[in-house]
C-alpha cells in the first residue's frame, strides 16, 4: 500500500513537472492555429474554435522561409562533413602515427578547447573582412564565412581519437600486409568500426550549427545569407503588428524538424551527453 | 613503399644514401604532419591568431568605420574598468548565473533522483524534460515573449489564477531579469537531469544495500551516499552553468536587447553592442580578453577540482 502511494507520488510529481516542460510548445502550437481575435482572447483559450492555417501561409511567405532552411541545411551539412574530415584525419594522426612533437601538438589542440568563442568573433570576423578584399567569396556575409571557422574542432578530435586508440595495433599490421596506405586503412577500417564516435560527433555538430546564433548575426548582411534562427529574429522585428498567430507558426516550422530528429535519434543524444557532455 | 615513389619528395630522398628504415621513418612523420594540416590551418586562422589579434587589437583606439587603429595602451582596460556600464553588465550576468544556476541544479537533481529508478513510462518522462534543450534559443525566446506578453500572455495568467497581480515582465526593468531566469531554468533543466542520471548510475548499488543493512533512513542514504558520490557530477554541472551564463546572449538579444534601461545587458551582449553596433573593435577586444580571463578561470578551477575528485569511480 505504501508502495503504491510512493509510486503515485512520483508519478504525479514527474506528471507535472514534464507537463511544465511541454506546456510553452502546447501554447505555441495552439496560438499558431488561432485567428487574430482568439489570440487576444482572455482569460486564454488552450483549443482554437476554428484552426486558422493561414497564418503558416502568412509566416512562410512572410519572409525568404525557404530560401533561409537552405543556407542552414547546406552550412550545417558542410560543417558537419568537414568536421568529420579533418577530425578524422587529425584523430588519426594523434592515435596511430608517431612523429616529433605530437604530444605538444596535441595540448596544443585542447587547449583550444579553452578558448570561447566570445573571444575570436572580433578578430575572426576582421580576418574574414580582409579575405573579402581578396576575393569577395572568401569574404563577410557568403557561406565561406559561415561554414570555414567551424570546420575542425579540437573537442571532435579528442573524442574521435579516443575512439581510435580503442582499435587494436594487429588491424594495422593485416592492413599493411594487404597493401594498404595509411589513408586506405583510415577510409576503410578505422572509420567504420568507429561509426558511434563519428555518429554522435556528427548529431552535436550539426544541432550545435544549426542552432547558432551569434556568428550568423555578425557575419551576414543580406536576406539571401540568413539562416534560420537569424531570419526568425527579423521576422520577429518585423511582425511588428502583435501578429503572434503567425509568429508562432515561424516558430512552429524552424522547431518541428530538430524535434523531429531528436525524437529520431532520442538514445544517440542523451548517451552521446552523459558520456562526454558535451554542450551545445 | 612503391605507392610513395612517385611523390617528389620520396625520390629527392633517393639522391641521397638513406637507410630504408631511416626513409620509412620520414615517410611517417610527413604523414603524421600531412594529416594534421587541414584541421591546424583551421585552428590557426580562426582560433590562435585571433586570440594574439583580441590581445594586441585591446591596446589600439580604433572604431572601425572611422580611420586607422591608433595606439592606446592599457586605456581600453581602464576605460573598460572604470566605465559604470561595464560593471553593470557585470553584475547583470552574475544575477542571472546566480538566479539560475542553483534552482536549475536543485530541481534537476530532484527530478533525477526521481527518475532513478525502474518507472514505467520513463522515457516519456525523459523525453519531456529534454525537449526544450535540442530546440533552438530563437524559437522558444519567440515563444516565451508571447509567454510574457504582459496583457493577455501565460504567465500573468497563471499569477491571476492565484490571485497575484500582473507583471510587466520584459517591459519592466525589475522583472526583465528574472524572466530571462525562468527561460534558463527551463531551457537547460533536461541536460543537467542527464548529466546527474550518469552519475546517478555510476553510484556502486552495494553501498545503498551496506547502508541499509546499518539501518540508514532514506534521508540518510541521500545524505551519506548518493550526495558525496555526486559532489563531482554537481561540481561538473555547475562549473559548465557557470561558464556558460557568462557566455549567454541569444534570448538577451531576441526578447530584450539589453533593455529596459540596460537591466538585461549581460557581458557577450554589451561586447556586441560596443564591437558590432558602436564599431569599438579596440574597447571589444579589451572585453573580449577580460571575458576569456574569467572563463579560464572557472575552466582552471574546474580541472583542478575534478582531477582530485573522480579518484573513486
Amino acid at each position: 500500500m505504501i508502495k503504491r502511494l510512493e509510486s503515485l507520488s512520483i508519478h504525479t510529481l514527474l506528471t507535472l513537472g514534464a507537463l511544465a516542460m511541454v506546456l510553452p510548445f502546447a501554447w505555441m502550437l495552439s496560438t499558431s492555429l488561432k485567428s487574430q481575435s482568439e489570440v487576444f482572447s482572455y482569460p486564454p483559450q488552450w483549443i482554437p474554435s476554428e484552426l486558422i492555417w493561414q497564418n503558416y501561409v502568412r509566416a512562410w511567405q512572410g519572409a525568404p522561409f525557404a530560401r533561409y532552411f537552405l543556407n542552414s541545411i547546406v552550412i550545417a551539412l558542410a560543417v558537419t562533413l568537414g568536421t568529420l574530415i579533418t577530425g578524422s584525419l587529425a584523430a588519426f594522426a594523434f592515435a596511430r602515427i608517431r612523429f616529433p612533437g605530437r604530444d605538444a601538438l596535441f595540448a596544443i589542440y585542447l587547449s583550444s578547447m579553452m578558448i570561447p568563442h566570445q573571444m575570436t568573433i572580433i578578430p575572426s570576423f576582421l580576418v574574414l573582412r580582409n579575405l573579402g578584399d581578396i576575393s569577395p567569396a572568401l569574404g563577410l556575409d557568403t557561406y565561406f564565412a559561415l561554414i570555414a571557422p567551424f570546420v575542425a574542432s579540437a573537442f571532435g578530435i579528442f573524442l574521435l581519437r579516443q575512439s581510435f586508440l580503442t582499435l587494436p595495433n594487429e588491424l594495422e599490421d593485416a592492413a599493411i600486409l594487404d597493401g594498404c596506405g595509411k589513408l586506405g586503412f583510415l577510409w576503410r577500417i578505422v572509420i567504420p568500426l568507429s561509426r558511434p564516435a563519428l555518429a554522435t560527433l556528427a548529431l552535436f555538430t550539426f544541432m550545435g550549427n544549426w542552432n547558432s546564433y551569434l556568428w550568423p548575426l555578425i557575419v551576414t548582411n543580406s536576406n539571401d545569407m540568413r539562416t534560420v534562427q537569424i531570419g526568425l529574429r527579423y521576422f520577429v522585428g518585423q511582425e511588428t503588428a502583435s501578429q503572434w498567430g503567425s509568429l508562432m507558426a515561424a516558430a512552429v516550422f524552424i522547431t518541428f524538424p530538430v524535434v523531429i530528429v531528436y525524437l529520431v535519434v532520442q538514445k544517440q543524444f542523451v548517451q552521446g551527453i552523459a558520456g562526454t557532455g558535451i554542450k551545445q | 613503399m612503391t605507392e610513395h615513389g612517385t611523390r617528389p619528395w620520396i625520390n629527392l630522398m633517393t639522391v641521397f644514401p638513406v637507410s630504408l628504415k631511416q626513409r620509412r621513418q620520414w615517410t611517417e612523420w610527413l604523414a603524421g604532419y600531412a594529416f594534421l594540416a587541414p584541421s591546424f590551418i583551421i585552428l590557426a586562422v580562426f582560433t590562435y591568431f585571433p586570440v594574439a589579434y583580441a590581445l594586441g587589437l585591446s591596446f589600439f583606439k580604433w572604431r572601425i568605420m572611422r580611420g586607422e587603429p591608433t595606439f592606446f595602451g592599457l586605456g581600453n582596460y581602464e576605460l573598460l574598468l572604470t566605465s559604470e556600464d561595464f560593471w553593470q553588465a557585470v553584475g547583470n550576468t552574475i544575477y542571472f548565473a546566480v538566479g539560475a544556476i542553483p534552482t536549475g541544479m536543485a530541481v534537476s537533481l530532484f527530478i533525477a533522483l526521481l527518475l532513478n529508478r525502474p518507472l514505467r513510462a520513463r522515457t516519456i518522462y525523459r523525453t519531456a524534460f529534454f525537449l526544450p534543450t535540442v530546440t533552438s534559443m530563437v524559437a522558444v525566446s519567440v515563444v516565451w515573449m508571447w509567454i510574457y506578453h504582459p496583457d493577455v500572455g501565460l504567465m500573468n495568467y497563471l499569477l491571476n489564477l492565484l490571485h497575484l497581480p500582473s507583471i510587466r515582465w520584459l517591459n519592466d526593468p525589475r522583472w526583465a531579469m528574472p524572466a530571462l531566469i525562468i527561460l534558463g531554468v527551463w531551457k537547460g533543466l533536461g541536460y543537467n537531469v542527464i548529466i546527474y542520471l550518469a552519475g546517478l548510475q555510476n553510484i556502486p548499488q552495494h553501498l545503498y544495500e551496506a547502508a541499509q543493512i546499518d539501518g540508514a533512513n532514506r534521508w540518510q542514504l541521500f545524505r551519506h551516499v548518493t550526495w558525496p558520490l555526486l559532489t563531482p557530477t554537481t561540481f561538473l554541472i555547475l562549473i559548465m552553468a557557470v561558464i556558460n551564463s557568462f557566455q549567454s546572449f541569444t534570448e538577451f538579444h531576441v526578447m530584450t536587447q539589453g533593455g529596459p534601461i540596460g537591466s538585461t545587458t549581460v557581458i557577450v551582449y554589451y561586447l556586441y553592442q560596443q564591437a558590432f553596433q558602436q564599431f569599438n573593435m579596440g574597447y571589444g577586444s579589451a572585453l573580449a580578453i577580460v571575458l576569456f580571463l574569467i572563463i579560464l578561470g572557472l575552466t582552471l578551477i574546474q580541472n583542478k577540482m575534478l582531477g582530485s575528485k573522480v579518484h573513486y569511480q
